[in-house]
């Protein structure tokens, strides 16, 4: 079980790892396509990448009411619990 | 009248250099860009041939990881290529509804594809990456390119095995000549040393197989010449309308006189051993550039070093350009640089319009013992020096398929020394 600050964190690095975006502009708030600009293949990649960093499903349906950074990181901690 | 047709940009990433003066410099030199692989893949299938020209510059140097992470090898290497020849074109402020792209590929993103098809039987289709359709298609290069450059005009690509890097130049010289555009960024890529198309290169016996001397497999019209040697990068080449290009006062390294493409219909994969079809594709290329035999003084040949292929070719200069055929001097820089499939044609289509520019024809290596059924002029040691007057040179590039095709770049200017 992570804390939301590691999921965060880990959210971040799989973000880095895609986009190149520094770990830092990964914040809670943020908004993945407006704030981060990223796109839905991007997105998808992220998912499936988080799924399997946190061991959890994140079914498809699901994805596009991951609006926020903040939005995925509680339905990433509710989904571990 | 038809548009004349000018080159003022080329970009190479090669296993003989990571950009177009390194890979000239060498090329006058004579240096072999093979070398033993040693990939654990080659232990792991115990593949028949361990040894491949790959580029000496990896495309991390040039892209960012984010880049290269959305892009299969080849494409990867195309914008490598296609971004070296822009910036040498000096082209700025232009509009990109009349710029177009034709960047050619032999085999496609087939690192991308095997890579996911071991993904899904490993991990399952969730970890099939979103990328995979955009990375592995064929236009893959093309697309890329034309996103990296703005480029509106259409994105084709040619394929046509390993005619399709000059198949490119053909289809970029239509798209200006008949007005569709004033600019394309022509050219071909590939990224093919990957165990699969190594086996299956392998199986059909096209691959040398002198495993314990990679530097002198590439031997192409030597007696002992057993099979080509798989490279792999990319060429680009900036074809401009010749007015365009005055108008800007741009470079130009020569004109991109004519161009032709024709089919054997003969065999899949054998050359017609007349060289019927690559005798009409000669001919057709100096009729389309308003030429006669005797204007050519240099061919780039296909030359790819297999035993049945190199003799055809000699068989159709001989008929397309006559006796003259004994004036004109051959290089075969797949000896070099090793056989690139769809981007071979773009890399000699840079060396040749170098060439012409420099009047300087590149050596061809490992020429021992000339086949005696081949009695072509072969530049060999030393570079040679063309006449300084107007010249013309061809490229040829042959295909499995029965793809032939041509191109017949002339020189606009004196002679130009290297720096």
């Amino acid at each position: 079980m992570a804390s939301n600050e590691e999921i965060l964190a880990g959210l971040a690095e799989i973000v880095n790892e895609e986009t190149g975006l520094a770990p830092e502009a990964v914040e809670l708030d943020k908004s993945f396509t407006d704030d981060l600009d990223i796109d839905s293949i991007s997105m998808m990649t992220i998912v499936v990448n988080a799924e399997e960093k946190f061991d959890v499903k994140i079914p498809d349906e699901e994805v596009k009411n991951l609006k926020t950074v903040g939005d995925a990181v509680s339905f990433i901690a509710g989904a571990q619990a | 009248m038809a548009r004349k047709v000018v080159i003022t940009g080329l970009g190479a990433t090669t296993p003989i250099g990571g950009d177009v003066p390194t890979m000239w410099r060498n090329a006058l030199k004579g240096v072999s860009g093979a070398h033993t692989l040693d990939d654990e893949w080659v232990e792991k299938y115990q593949l028949p041939v361990r040894f491949a020209a790959r580029v000496t510059n990896p495309a991390s140097e040039t892209l960012s990881r984010v880049e290269a992470k959305r892009m299969d090898p080849s494409t990867q290497f195309a914008v490598v290529a296609a971004r070296e020849a822009w910036k040498d074109s000096g082209l700025e402020e232009i509009d990109h509804d009349r710029l177009a792209v034709a960047f050619a590929t032999g085999i496609g993103g087939v690192w991308t594809l095997l890579d996911a098809w071991d993904t899904l039987r490993e991990k399952g289709p969730r970890r099939v990456l979103p990328m995979t359709v955009p990375m592995l298609m064929p236009n893959g290069p093309a697309a890329a390119v034309s996103l990296d450059l703005g480029a509106r005009a259409g994105a084709h690509t040619p394929v046509s095995a390993c005619a399709s890097g000059t198949e490119a130049l053909h289809i970029g010289l239509e798209l200006i000549r008949s007005g569709k555009a004033d600019v394309v960024m022509a050219g071909g890529a590939e990224a093919a040393i990957h165990p699969l198309p190594m086996a299956a290169f392998a199986a059909m016996q096209a691959l040398s197989k002198r495993n314990d001397d990679p530097e002198h497999a590439s031997r192409p019209y030597d007696i002992d010449r057993d099979g080509f040697v798989m490279g792999e990068g990319a060429g680009a080449l900036v074809l401009e309308a010749e007015e365009h290009a005055l108008a800007r006062g741009a470079r130009i390294y020569g004109e991109l006189a004519g161009t032709s493409v024709t089919a054997d219909a003969y065999h899949i994969t054998a050359p017609d051993p007349e060289g019927l079809g690559a005798t009409r594709a000669l001919k057709a290329a100096l009729f389309d550039a308003r030429a006669q035999a005797e204007d050519v003084v240099h061919v780039n040949a296909h030359a790819t070093s297999t035993p049945v292929g190199d003799r055809p070719e000699y068989t159709a200069l001989r008929a397309a350009l006559g006796d003259h055929v004994d004036n004109v001097c051959v290089s075969a820089t797949k000896s070099q640089t090793g056989h690139l499939l769809g981007a071979s044609g773009a890399v000699e289509s840079v060396l040749t319009v170098l060439a012409v520019y420099h009047r300087l024809a590149p050596v061809t290596i490992n020429l021992e013992n000339q086949d005696p059924e081949i009695p072509l002029d072969i530049v060999t040691g030393t570079p040679r020096e063309l006449p300084e007057a107007q010249v013309m040179a061809l490229n040829n590039s042959f295909g499995f398929g029965g793809h032939n095709a041509v191109v017949a770049i002339r020189s606009t200017g004196a002679k130009v020394e290297m720096a």
